[in-house]
Order: structure tokens, then sequence, then C-alpha cells
């Protein structure tokens, strides 16, 4: 019996198809928010790019993390509390969020790539369940409240990011250079060696690669990157909760991978578009979110698993390479 | 009052059997969660949504039509399991030859929908579920008082899962299904409807869940988030015992039960956080579980 892994579903992008998605996506972008209300593109931005980060390990390693929420939420935490009880500038605050989880990432790592496939998406569940609860607990995080009124302040002491047009500009900057590190990591001979992993992990190790180490390192950049998007996420909103480190959260992520299109540079935003957008909507209109998101992700599972982006690549009608 | 290590024995023993009671359940949803994976390769994420519905269904059946605890305790698992069993024909049968993720991505979502359900009918609220009058009350042993229904639990449970223990190692359906674990396609090529017997399995686990589910009902109270947040402990009992033995699933269940009770006398703030704490430890000295034979 021949098991279809999760990336052997993924379709090969056509190269010119996905640099055109890219230029114009990014057009799209710097007009968004003089059509739509900026705060829910940033919001969109956030969560793109904390699902590149999450794709990053899923679609390059093969690695199912069902935990990466405790990195998103935990560098909300660290840096909503840098700049409220410390008072540091945003920049500095951002990236030591992104170091915070960087380090969690580290610690939740080193345990779960002890053990392969579902058992490691079962640790990585529990390891950041507690620090859900760690985070219900521990005083800094100020429990059911979160931490409240966080000040956006001043970009390199120079740009007022009180201004939501300076913000929306910060919060795309930092999506491009996060999304521009996971292009770049995926696409280094390092990458290639996430790949092979992928493909054939003991075929790896045999050719003399310490895989344990590789999937540590991508284990420890997604967190980072996840992290990088929480954090930035806390700027926006000014605040810090618990919603962000729960376990629906780590869903919500592969959700939205799956929903895109797993392995796709492009999948991951898409797919998080959709999912916050769709969000956005049902929030009115009274239908609970969660029917909806496990509706969407059993559909997913049964009949669409390449994802939108993933489709669209395999439907593409395919240019012979020139020799 | 006698005191060990400082603390008075009553309190000690009350948290002991608090520790036993939460046991009793991770050792029956993790038995159940053994006995999927070992024939379907499937984490059913479900499990804890399963739980939750078997003691909602055992409160529905109480409020609208009257029906008493001990049908229920009959009446629930067939419902669940009826349930599991439309579930595992519809979709989970169409996962089998995929990433074993796929179907716990699935059981993810059906999970989330579950649930959705019930919170958009009933509310988050807790809805209480009364003790059958024969165990209500309680019996004083002499060096402490014992509510009925909580030494009811213990027991039933461990009758559940030596019972199951039983089926699967002793009985004839049991022998095919773990030559199916082994070896599907040599155990049809004999003549085994294996198709149906995944079907049972996995009807099976769900019984288990919500027969743990109407037990659990009158214990805690019935409301639509009691499966979810459990069912991630049950997981981390899961990554200790290892899923390759069934007796394995069913003795962490109830040691990391025990474990649980014991922080709470000794230091409550972590009672929430050791079962995973011993995950942790486990995976750093023996990271193929307690029990488990592979990796």
């Amino acid at each position: 019996m021949s098991e279809a892994t999760l990336h052997q579903e993924r379709a090969v992008a056509s190269v010119r198809l996905e640099r055109a998605m890219i230029a114009l996506g990014i057009l799209a972008l710097i007009a968004a928010p003089f059509v739509v209300y900026p705060i829910f593109v940033m919001k969109m931005l956030c969560f793109a790019l904390f699902a590149c980060a999450f794709n990053l390990l899923l679609g390059y390693t093969g690695l199912l993390s069902f935990g990466h929420a405790a990195f998103f939420g935990g560098a909300a935490y660290f840096c909503a509390y840098a700049v409220k009880a410390w008072g540091w500038p945003p920049e500095a605050a951002i990236l030591l969020g992104a170091a915070g989880a960087a380090g969690m990432g580290l610690v939740m790592g080193f345990l779960a790539i002890r053990r392969q496939g579902i058992y490691f998406s079962m640790i990585t569940l529990a390891l950041a369940q507690m620090f859900y609860f760690f985070c219900v607990q521990a005083p800094f995080t100020e429990g059911e409240d979160g931490i409240q009124g966080v000040a956006r302040g001043t970009l390199f002491g120079i740009v007022d990011l009180n201004v939501t047009m300076n913000m929306y500009f910060f919060v795309l900057a930092v999506f491009l250079i996060g999304v521009f590190a996971v292009w770049r990591i995926v696409n280094s001979p390092f990458g290639m060696i996430l790949r092979s992993i992928r493909e054939n992990e003991n075929r790896a190790i045999s050719l003399g690669y310490s895989v344990g180490r590789y999937k540590l390192a991508a284990f420890v950049m997604s967190a980072a990157l996840a992290g990088l998007a929480g954090a930035t996420k806390a700027i926006v909103f000014q605040f810090a909760t618990l919603t962000d480190v729960t376990w629906q959260m780590s869903g919500e992520v592969i959700l939205m991978t799956l929903l895109g299109g797993i392995g796709t540079m492009v999948g991951p935003v898409v797919g998080a578009g959709l999912v916050v957008g769709l969000e956005n909507t049902l929030a009115t209109s009274g239908f609970p979110v969660t029917i909806a998101t496990g509706l969407i992700f059993m559909v997913c599972v049964l009949i669409f698993r390449r994802g939108i982006v993933g489709e669209v690549y395999a439907r593409w009608p395919r240019v012979p390479a020139k020799a | 009052m006698t005191m060990i290590f400082g603390i008075p024995i009553q309190a000690l023993l009350g948290q002991l059997l608090v520790g036993l009671i939460n046991g009793s359940f991770y050792a029956m949803l993790s038995l159940g969660l053994a006995v999927i994976f070992g024939l379907l390769r499937i984490i059913n994420f479900a499990h804890g949504a399963l739980y939750m519905l078997g003691a909602f269904i055992g409160y529905l059946l109480l409020v609208h039509l009257g029906i008493g605890y001990w049908p229920a305790l009959v009446l629930v698992p067939l419902i669940v399991a009826l349930f599991g069993m439309a579930v595992e024909r519809l979709a989970l049968s169409r996962l089998y030859r995929l990433d074993p993720l796929y179907g716990l991505l699935f059981t993810f979502g059906l999970a989330l929908v579950i649930e959705g359900v019930f919170r958009y009918y009933y509310g988050v609220s807790g809805n209480p579920y009364a003790v059958p009058a024969l165990l209500a009350g309680g019996t004083n042993l002499g060096f402490m008082f014992l509510p009925n229904y909580r030494g009811w639990v213990v027991v039933a449970s461990l009758i559940v899962c030596i019972g199951t223990w039983l089926l699967i190692e002793k009985t004839r359906l049991g022998s095919y299904l773990r030559a199916a674990t082994e070896n599907p396609e040599l155990v049809q090529a004999f003549g085994v409807n294996v198709p149906l017997l995944l079907t049972l399995t996995y009807g099976l686990g769900a019984a288990l869940a919500g027969l743990a589910g109407i037990l659990a009902a009158p214990v805690y109270q019935v409301s639509p988030l009691m499966g979810s947040d459990l069912i991630i402990v049950v997981f981390a009992v899961v990554v200790v015992g290892g899923m390759g033995s069934i007796l394995g699933a069913i003795v962490t269940g109830y040691m990391l039960g025990l474990a649980e009770g014991m922080t709470k006398v000794f230091y409550p703030e972590a009672s929430n956080l050791v079962v995973f704490v011993i995950m942790a430890i486990i995976l750093l000295l023996r990271p193929a579980g307690l029990f488990g034979r592979d990796a």
C-alpha cells in the first residue's frame, strides 16, 4: 500500500505564474489601505506571515507542528510586556518577541524532534498547551485580561506609528521581509537539505546529514518568524491576550496553510487572507466561526488537499521548457 | 490528625481520589485512542468531542425523554458508536491510503464542528447531571469519606478497561483485530472483512469515549467544552505510554491521573502542567514512551 504523504499532493509551481502572482500581490497590498480598512489588511498580513512561517516547517520540511500558537502568542506577550513595562521602542520589542519565540522553538523543537510523524504533532500540541497553562497563571501576562494598552510608539525614533498609514507600511515591510526570509531559506542549499528530509528522511540520514539538527534549525527559524508575526500583531492591536496562545490558534494556522496550498510560496498568504476575511464576515452574521472552520477543514482534507493555489498550479497549462 | 509530609492524611487521600477519577477518564480515553490508532493509523482528534457528545446525549435523554442514568449507560455508547461508524464509512475510510496526518486534520475539523454545534445551541456554561439515586451519598471508610458515585466511576472504568483488554487479547474477534493491525492485506486474503473490522474498531473506540462521557456527566458539569481541554492531556498521556500497547495506555492513564492528584497536594500551581512535564522528561529519557515499541 503506497501512502501519499502530505507533500506529494503538492503541485509544482510554474515559475512565471508564481512571479506574476507575487508582483500583482505586492501592487495590490500597496494599494489596499486606500481602498480597504487598513487595520483589517494589517491583521491579514500578520496572519499571512504566521502561515508562511508555519509552511516553512510543514510544506518544506514535512513536519506538522500543532503548537505554533505558542510562538505567535508568546512573542506577542514578550513584545507587549517589553513596550509596556520597560518602555522599549517598537522595533526592539518586536525583535525581542521574535528572539523569545526562537528560544521557545529551540526547547520545544528539541523535545519534539525526538519522535516522528503523528507523535511529533501530538508533542508540539501538548507542549503548546503547557505554555498556555503557564500563560494563564503567570503574573506578567495579566491573566484573562491580557496586556492591554500597549503604546505603538515611534519607529526608530522618527516614524510615528500612531498614524495608521505609517503603521500599515511598517507592517507591510515586516511582512515582505519575513516572506523573503522564508523564500531565501527554502531556496538555499540548507532548504534543499530540508526538502530531502521531507522526501525521504532515511535516505537523508544515510547520505550523512544530521537530520535532527536540520529539523531543529528549521523549527527554530519557523518559530522565530511566527514570533515576528505575533509581535507585530501585538503592536498593531496594542494588546496581547490568551486567544493567541490557544490550540484553536494553532489549528487556524494549519487551516490557512492547508486551504491556500501546502508547500507553495503564495498559498499560505491566500489562505490567511481567506480565513481572516471569512472570520470577519461571520463575526457579524452570528454563524459560529468554529463550525465554519471545522467544515472547511473536513472538505479540504477530503477533496481539496492541494489547496487553492496548489489547484491553480496543477491545472495551469505547462509551457515546455526551452532547450 | 495523622500527617504525612506535613499534609493531613485526609487531604492527601481526597486528592488521590480526585487523581484516580481523572486517571480513570485518561485511561478510558487513551485506551480508545490506542485501539483506533492500532488498526486505523489515525489519531482521533475528535475523541474529546465524542466524549462530550456522550455526556450531552446522556443529558438530553434525561431532559427530553426522561431516560435515566442506567439505561443511558447502555444507550449512549451505542448512539456514539453508530455516529462514529457513520463518520468512518463516509469519510475516514477515504483517508487510509494517505499520510496519517490527514486523519488527524480531518478529525480535528470534525471536533470543531461537533463542539461548535453544541456551543451554538447550549452556550458554554455547564449543565448539572444528578448522581443516580442508587449511588447518592457516600461511605465512611474509617480513614476517609468516599462519595459512592466516585467509587463507582473508578470500579466501572476498571471493568471497562479490563473488559476491552480481554476482548482484544483473548477473543477471536480480538485476534482478527490484532492480525489486521500487523498485516491488513494478508488478513483480507484469509477472507476476513477488513473494511468492516475497521468500521467496528472506530465504533468501539467511539463507544469507549461515549461511555467515558456519560460516566463523567455526574462528576463534571456537562458542557460543550469538556472534551477539548481533556483530549490534549490525553494526547500527552498517549505520548508517555506509547501507543504500541493496550495495557500500556491503561496503566499510564491511571498513573498520570494519580501524579496529577499528588501534585495538587504538594504544589497546586503546577497541577495543570505536571502531565506535560512528565511527558517532556519521558521524551528526554525514553523517547519511544514507557510501553512503546517504535518511535
